[in-house]
């Protein structure tokens, strides 16, 4: 182990081991932060649920997003696995279906970063539900 | 430690691992969470953390998931699997391991919305229940050491003792002394070694706020206890810690361990001229040992026993040399002052009393456990609020606070802000935090009874007024709970408590009669009724309950009448039976034998009914 020497050097060993608690820091105070939350049931992990998640867990921290991935369970979007809901800060949940890497990467730069709506967007009321264009 | 990147963890799994849950089986939890996600493949994407104590003991073990903050109650091993298969792969909440809340029936999912945690601000207990206290990176990653950085880098001895005395900050072990003055007088006192002493020798009935700070967070102790030395002067730290808390020991141990090899304890702290080294010494549970003098003289080797002041310990403490004495969470809010800022501290609490106090709640309260609150929190907030109101729907009597040196607060007391002053004011004391809850069942004649068998048994026995005296209180006590008091013996009682107030030597002797003083004041009817009336409004004085034969119910079978050992039954055959209770040694045979429920144990009995 090395030693600290300076408030500098603990500064450094800080921002690396920040991360190990990042989703404890996170979990304090989840609304300021933008959420993800995979629909990880039986059908959605077969659909390659598991796989996006991995991948927004990945990429949002590689692209300095401050968010919390979560698992959920089954949002009832049978048709349109595997479904992602995005809840940015102050904002309504938006529920996108259908969402393998590709979207994933579409989602997070358009919609998170800038709030843009991207393709694949399902209606969150179940009333007035129309199968969205693919 | 293992190489592992932390980030790449997707979920973690905190286990509480305060005492109370240890007790029951959360060492076991942790480690079947272990063995389940390596059986599932999980053991990269999951990682499980013990924890120190969350403060919900009631409902423990605890156990939270984490990103998603949800908080399991009473987690059993057994359920460990089902955790993990619908939470962990799943993504489905384990509703029937939810906290229940009592007034609306409903599942709550996410701590911050239980009524438990709502009102509680937590200063000194920031990292309980949130870091491995065995590991230092978990804690330099919530900003420990950066408060001892940014003093040894920045500031003079001269402007942390003032920062410290601008805060407000007050001791946290009950008298609450000004910190900031403590260490300035220990800093101008010039001697080659002085002394920093963390005093972790908690001994109320009941407390153990102590003890979950330095089990869930030591190294806020340790890094406050260096930044004292180099306040005062000092390049020894001595923690006072009692054998019985073997868990806070072995972390403490670990914790000391890793600060060294990180070198933010040894020589030479963060390249500068300040060396601070920190020890061990065990207490063996002596409650005297609390107070400062008799601390040092244990710590010495000699007898735990309290000398006069002056000279204080920051005069001549430990080996005559100048010593510095505070308590665990005194030192814990010392980091986060430094880094927050004394402004910071002082707009939380009341005008006189700053930030937060860790309370330890117990007795007949719903949500037993370890809270903190912001100084100035009504008592009625903490009961009803935040513990969630009394056991079984009973009615609330008092709350005994401050330990065998505090006193009895009562209904009239529940609006009142709680600080040093109030408290005191109120005739009981802040004390170290023990909180102690009453229902109507107890008798507040045994409650005090009970605080002076402490005392007595606990009296170093070094001054006669708490030597003897509180023995003869105890006494007194004794004769009111059977019912062999004289009338005089209130006064007796009264006169007696106002002369070891006024001439035990310490600090301990003189607080040991507030429980009876203050349930004197608070409750005199109750005292009364024991000495005058020879009853026991609750129902907790054996022998103050009477063995009573109803006259309704009696077929006059005198099955009673030939069980009783003493012959204290008379009656005619078919005709109502009477117990004399003159006679009466309170057996109990007569009831059981009685197959009519005839007999009953009552609190007061008809005089008429009986030949007195």
């Amino acid at each position: 182990m090395t030693e600290i020497k300076t408030l500098a050097d603990l500064k450094k060993k800080q921002e690396e081991v920040k991360s190990r608690i990042d989703l404890r820091n996170k979990a304090e105070n989840p609304e300021a932060r933008v959420q993800v939350k995979v629909a990880m049931a039986t059908c959605g992990i077969a659909a390659g649920a598991k796989k996006v998640m991995e991948y927004f867990v990945e990429e949002l921290e590689k692209r300095n997003i401050d968010a919390i991935v979560t698992q959920t369970g089954c949002m009832g979007y049978c048709f349109a696995e595997p479904t992602v809901e995005v809840i940015l800060p102050g904002k309504e949940a938006m529920v996108f279906g259908y969402v393998d890497n590709v979207r994933a990467d579409e989602i997070i730069e358009r919609y998170i970063k800038h709030g843009e709506l991207v393709d694949g967007i399902i209606p969150q009321n179940y009333d007035t539900i129309e199968q969205e264009e693919r | 430690m293992e190489e592992q990147t932390m980030s790449q963890y997707k979920m973690h799994i905190l286990v509480c691992g305060g005492t109370g849950c240890r007790s029951s089986q959360s060492g076991l939890i942790s480690e079947l969470f272990q063995d389940e996600l390596l059986r599932k493949g999980l053991k990269n994407e999951v990682q499980v953390i013990r924890t120190g104590c969350f403060g919900f003991c009631e409902k423990g073990p605890i156990v939270k998931i984490l990103p998603d903050n949800t908080f399991y109650t009473q987690v059993k091993p057994e359920d460990t699997a089902e955790i993990i298969d619908e939470h962990i792969i799943k993504g489905r909440k384990v509703t029937r391991l939810l906290y229940l809340d009592p007034d609306t029936q409903e599942y709550v999912s996410d701590s911050k919305h239980m009524g438990f945690y709502k009102k509680q601000l937590r200063v000194a207990l920031r990292n309980c229940g949130l870091i491995d206290p065995e590991n230092i990176d978990e804690a330099i990653a919530r900003d420990a050491y950066q408060a001892l950085g940014k003093v040894l880098s920045e500031y003079t001895p001269e402007q942390t003792i003032d920062i410290i005395k601008r805060s407000g900050l007050r001791g946290r072990g009950g008298a609450g002394f000004p910190t900031g003055l403590k260490w300035e007088i220990t800093s101008k006192n010039p001697a080659d070694q002085k002394y920093v002493v963390c005093n972790a020798d908690e001994g109320d009935p009941g407390a153990f706020m102590d003890r979950s700070i330095l089990e869930g967070d030591p190294h806020s102790v340790l890094e406050a206890m260096a930044i004292c030395g180099y306040c005062i002067g000092a390049g020894k730290g001595l923690i006072y810690v009692r054998a019985e808390y073997p868990l806070a020991v072995k972390r403490l141990k670990v914790a000391i361990d890793q600060a060294h090899q990180y070198g933010l304890l040894g020589e030479h702290i963060f390249g500068t001229d300040f060396s601070f080294d920190i020890n061990l010494r065990y207490g063996a549970g002596a409650f005297v040992c609390g107070e400062e003098t008799a601390l040092i003289h244990s710590m010495e080797g000699k007898r735990g026993e309290p000398t006069n002041k002056p000279p204080f310990p920051a005069q001549s403490g430990y080996l005559g040399k100048p010593t510095n004495v505070n308590n665990v969470e005194t030192f814990a809010n010392v980091p986060v002052i430094i880094l927050k800022g004394a402004e910071w501290f002082s707009s939380i609490g009341t005008e006189k009393s700053k930030g937060t106090k860790v309370f330890a709640l117990a007795g007949k309260i719903n949500n037993v456990g370890l809270i903190e609150v912001p100084m100035g929190t009504t008592l009625r907030e903490i009961i009803f609020e935040i513990g969630g109101g009394i056991k079984n729907g009973k009615k609330f009597k008092a709350i005994q606070t401050g330990g065998p040196s505090g006193g009895c607060l009562t209904e009239k007391h529940l609006d009142t802000p709680i600080d040093y002053e109030s408290l005191t004011a109120a005739g009981s004391m802040m004390g170290s935090g023990g909180m102690i809850v009453l229902d109507e069942d107890d008798c507040m004649v045994s409650v005090a009874k009970y605080y002076l068998g402490f005392i007595v048994e606990e009296s170093c026995g070094k001054c006669a007024p708490c030597r003897i005296g509180n023995k003869r209180l105890y006494e007194i006590l004794e004769r009111m709970t059977q019912g062999k008091a004289d009338p005089e013996d209130l006064d007796k009682l009264r006169n007696l408590c106002n002369v070891i107030r006024d001439t035990a030597l310490c600090g301990l002797g003189q607080t040991s009669p507030n429980p009876v003083l203050s349930t004197l004041n608070n409750f005199i009817e109750e005292y009364e009724e024991h000495v005058f009336e020879k009853k026991c409004r609750s129902g907790q004085c054996h022998d103050l309950l009477y063995y009573v034969i109803d006259e309704e119910e009696c077929t006059g079978c005198g099955a009673c009448k030939r069980v009783c050992p003493v012959n204290a039954i008379s009656g005619e055959k078919k005709q109502p039976h009477i117990i004399d209770q003159k006679i009466c040694i309170k057996c109990g045979s007569c009831m059981e034998k009685c197959q009519f429920d005839a007999i009953n144990l009552k609190n007061e009995y008809k005089s008429t009914t009986v030949s007195v």
